[in-house]
């Protein structure tokens, strides 16, 4: 953790570097959503239980509303945001995007974040290993089998 | 996953014919939005696999914010073409629908339907939708009915519109109106194309017309926009962290806000009052702005979320309970002793003479049915952003009816309607009436209270504790069989709460507004919900159908996705394989027998040929045991709904391991029928999501509680399917574009349980009669089944 200020931490996101308010033991997830306006992770339960918050902690899947921000400092921080945008999808949302694999989407993020941590160790994965790697992560609208194609098809393409 | 379509039109039609005044490349330059290449897939030869052009939006093209208007000059009467839709000078369409985007796609259907009447290309339709400023009050976004309902409102609209223009055109041009053609909303003399005038030069004036219900609509034969499977325009800013959901507002000032109550939700609130309360902690903490406490309302607002939390946690309640819940593992006995509503329900069918048949029929089988309650458990707990000042607020709502909760704000925070400004923005998918409209109120008193603008979104526990649940039910069915095996008697009787809360501008129908000194008065309850599909599509000559309505459900009970239609639909359709294994038939066979209907005849007979369906009568003996002891059965059922509505026939395939308990639905296969198809990925997504939730409400949903609160809290107490258990899915579509388009949100899933109920009596011999099905209830079926 580092202390450069009372009451501050510097946390380094997407690639850039941030000066934060918030408490050492906040959540990482608040801190992303309120104070650096970052839409993508959401929270869904607060109890790293359903996976709509995952971003990456260097290049690891984590459960941002438990992951305290502290712990965070020194770390590089990924958020959806920073794998790609809009105008330069990553391949994974290209992926989803062909897929159209999203009803309301809220879980989407989360399940982008934690195929993209999959796919960086197993870029040939079998259906049933994807299915074991998603396990965690919750999906209300029943929008799994357009998600197991979505990674399905982000594999076969280069990163 | 495959989807076939079946384009009965096309069977008809063949390939000719197919478009009046607009031509096929027109009609797909239409769809080129991105500047891609877009390539027509209408196939010449039939029948043919899934209209699936290449149309890709991509990600940038997201024109979902909502314009700043003018709030006072807009008519939202809704009885005007202007109310629906205005024409820019650059001949950009925006489109006002009060119905609203719950993640089903609708913006993108009703879209088309409006770009295909108005002749437009897709990309040019803007839809402002759910705002009580702006749109047409077209009331809940609910019951399967957005397309249906909607769909024409908006499909004659934009037919009003264009004949209008067409008008326009011709005194512009001097050319007689039926000697005028439109492409891509340029209007030209056929024959003359320099004649021609673009939409935009039309349309300085207002439409100033009422919608007379009479502008001739395209016929569905010419339709090039609608029944093509343009990609969803809600899905872009979903993916790349774009502000999609109610969640993600930031107001200036904004403070964050949480409430505290007990974890329980009950018709008159909580079932308890405050019986001491301690917040100095609370009051000290940091960023902490105020505590609220109304009577038994209680709230705190802060500078930052994880404060609001915090100091929530920190506030010392202590409340006193009234009598306690009804008993869970009882709760079904229970139902039928509770009081039953006497001015509502009653026999809802009576054909013929039921008992006299049950008396002379050659066998007869009885069985009792009970389905848990169950939640509509979002991913994203139920969250508003409010700003309440005194003359007037402001609500950001993810509500299915901003309309309704504008009126019943308004009541809450005593305001005049017209000084609530309601506005819809997406929020986590809520399949039904979740806590939108009571977080709503929270947000609105904590911001009333605070005079700043405030956010509350609730805590996981809050969501599964006060959301209204989808109530227990329960079913029994007698019935009778001739010597020849057909049913000739079929008595169905069903206890069950209300299906059907939701607040008219009721401020007892927020929890909040029960919670405050003094207490709204207490709602008026109107049944319904409860009997749909009870009575079924099949032709039984004598029938009966029964329908009680319970006055104390132990829990608020409101909407979930198909309502009552999932309990009836699943025991109708239980007892009916019931009945066909008394007969000695094939369960699609025996179902066939019994149904006149040829589009419900068709949608079962699709489905069991997709299936590889194999005919012969379910049960154990004839089914294959599978490697590891594993025992594998199918099943089958069907459903109109609301007996009235879209077709829907599944047919599931299970494993069961009969040593666990433990059931596994390996293959699930749909065949649709609603009519004509809008969109057909967007319907097959929403088909694969009703397969997905009812198999999960199948085999393992179950909302608990105890003496006095409810306690499955978080997804370690309510349990829904995994990835490694998601069957894989087949979608059959059968397409009737001279037929209306019905609702496809809900239809399908109301079938599934059933199908694997049914499945799991092929596997194994057990009868299952409760849900969900979970290993202990399989464990104890397979020890009472005659043949386990």
């Amino acid at each position: 953790m580092t202390l450069l200020r009372q009451g501050g931490l510097e946390i380094t996101v997407n690639g850039q570097s941030h000066m934060v308010e918030a408490t050492p033991e906040t959540p990482l997830l608040y801190v992303l959503r309120n104070e650096l306006e970052l839409n993508a992770a959401k929270f869904g339960c607060g109890l790293s239980q359903c996976g709509a918050c995952t971003v990456h902690v260097d290049g690891e899947a984590v459960p941002s509303c438990i992951y305290p921000v502290g712990d965070a400092a020194g770390k590089q921080v990924t958020t959806l945001e920073g794998l790609g945008t809009a105008e330069q999808p990553h391949p994974i949302q290209q992926a989803f995007l062909d897929e159209q694999a999203a009803q309301c989407g809220y879980c989407i993020p989360g399940m982008m974040m934690k195929a993209a941590a999959f796919l960086d160790q197993n870029d040939q994965p079998s259906e049933t290993e994807i299915r074991q790697a998603l396990s965690g992560n919750l999906c209300r609208c029943g929008t799994h089998v357009r998600i197991i194609r979505a990674v399905q098809r982000a594999a076969g393409s280069p990163a | 996953m495959h989807t076939n379509t079946v384009t009965r039109r096309r069977l008809m039609q063949g390939s000719g014919g197919l478009l009046i005044t607009f031509s096929l490349a027109a009609a797909f330059r239409q769809l080129d939005v991105a500047g891609q290449e877009a390539t027509p897939t209408i196939a010449p030869e039939l029948p043919e696999a899934s209209v699936t052009p290449t149309v890709e939006p991509g990600l940038v093209a997201t024109p979902e914010n909502q314009t700043q208007q003018d709030v006072q000059t807009r008519n939202v009467t809704g009885d005007t073409v202007d109310s629906w839709l205005e024409i820019d000078a650059d001949g950009n369409v925006t489109v006002f629908s009060g119905k609203v985007e719950l993640g089903t796609g609708l913006r993108t259907a009703l879209s088309q339907i409006v770009a295909e009447e108005l002749d437009v290309p897709f990309a040019r339709i803007t839809m402002i939708m759910g705002d009580t400023a702006l749109t047409p009050d077209q009331g809940t976004t609910a019951g399967s009915k957005s397309i249906q309902v909607a769909g024409p409102v908006l499909r004659q609209a934009a037919a009003e519109a264009r004949l209008i223009l067409l008008t326009r055109a011709s005194e512009r041009l001097g050319v007689p109106a039926d000697e005028l053609q439109i492409q891509e909303g340029v209007i030209s003399a056929i024959g003359d194309e320099g004649a021609s005038v673009p939409y935009g030069e039309l349309v300085a004036e207002p439409f100033e017309r009422e919608v007379t219900g009479e502008a001739p609509e395209k016929p569905p034969a010419s339709y090039t926009i609608v029944g093509q499977s343009i990609d969803r325009v809600d899905i872009p800013p979903k993916l790349t962290g774009g502000e999609a959901y109610v969640q993600d507002l930031r107001l200036d000032g904004m403070l964050h806000g949480r409430v505290v109550r007990p974890f329980v939700r009950t018709m008159e609130g909580v079932g308890a009052t405050l019986e001491s309360f301690d917040d100095s902690a609370a009051r000290e903490m940091a960023g902490v702005v105020q505590v609220v406490r109304n009577g038994n309302f209680i709230g705190v607002v802060a500078e930052r979320e994880e404060q609001a939390i915090a100091a929530a946690q920190a506030i010392k309640a202590e409340w006193t309970f009234g009598d306690p819940l009804p008993a869970l593992n009882q709760i079904h006995d229970l139902l039928r002793e509770m009081p039953a509503n006497a001015g509502e329900g009653g026999e809802i069918v009576r054909n013929g003479d039921v008992e006299g048949a049950l008396g002379f029929a050659s066998r007869t089988l009885e069985a009792t049915y009970n389905f848990a309650s169950q939640a509509h458990a979002m991913m994203g707990p139920s969250c508003a952003v409010a700003d309440v000042r005194p003359d007037g607020a402001t609500i950001y709502t993810q509500s299915q009816n901003v309309f309704s909760q504008g009126r019943t704000l308004a009541n809450l925070l005593g305001l005049a309607p017209e000084q609530v400004h309601t506005i819809f923005r997406e929020g986590s998918g809520c399949y039904g009436h979740s806590g939108f409209d009571d977080v709503a109120a929270d947000a609105a008193l904590l911001s009333q209270a605070a005079g700043r603008p405030v956010r509350v979104q609730w805590m996981r526990a809050d969501e599964f504790a006060w959301e209204p649940k989808s109530p227990p039910m329960t079913m029994d069915l007698r019935g009778g069989l001739d010597n020849e095996g057909n049913i000739i008697a079929w008595d169905y009787e069903v206890w069950t709460p209300t299906h059907n809360t939701r607040p008219a501008g009721e401020a007892s129908k927020v929890l909040a507004g029960q919670l405050i000194d003094p207490p709204a008065p207490m709602f008026e309850v109107s049944y319904g919900g409860g009997d749909r599909n009870a009575p079924t599509n099949y032709a039984f000559p004598n029938n009966r159908v029964t329908v009680h309505w319970i006055e104390t459900p132990p829990l608020r009970p409101s909407a979930l996705r198909s309502l009552g239609g999932l309990a009836n639909a699943t025991a109708n359709e239980l007892f009916m394989d019931e009945m066909a294994a008394a007969a000695g038939a094939d369960p699609v066979e025996f179902r066939l027998r019994h149904l006149y209907d040829p589009r419900a005849i068709e949608v079962i007979t699709q489905a069991a040929e997709t299936a590889g369906w194999e005919t012969r009568p379910s049960g154990p003996s004839a089914t294959p045991v599978a490697d590891g002891g594993l025992l594998t059965g199918r099943g089958i059922a069907f459903a109109r709904y609301e007996t009235e509505y879209a077709y829907a026939a599944v047919v599931a395939e299970v494993e069961v391991d009969p040593g666990n308990g433990n059931v596994r639905v390996t293959r699930v296969v749909v065949g649709h029928d609603c009519g004509l198809i809008i969109n057909p990925d967007g319907l097959t997504n929403q088909i694969e999501g009703n397969v997905i939730q009812g198999t999960s409400r199948a085999l393992k949903e179950e909302v608990t509680w105890d003496d006095h609160l409810v306690t499955s809290l978080d997804w370690s107490g309510y349990h829904i399917l995994t990835f490694p258990e998601i069957p894989v899915i087949e979608v059959a579509l059968i397409d009737r574009p001279e037929e209306d388009a019905l609702g496809a949100g809900e239809p399908a899933i109301c079938p599934v349980p059933a199908a694997i109920g049914n499945a799991i009596f092929d596997a194994t011999g057990a009868r299952m009669r409760v849900l969900p099905f979970t290993p202990e209830r399989v464990l104890e079926a397979l020890a009472s089944a005659p043949t386990a």
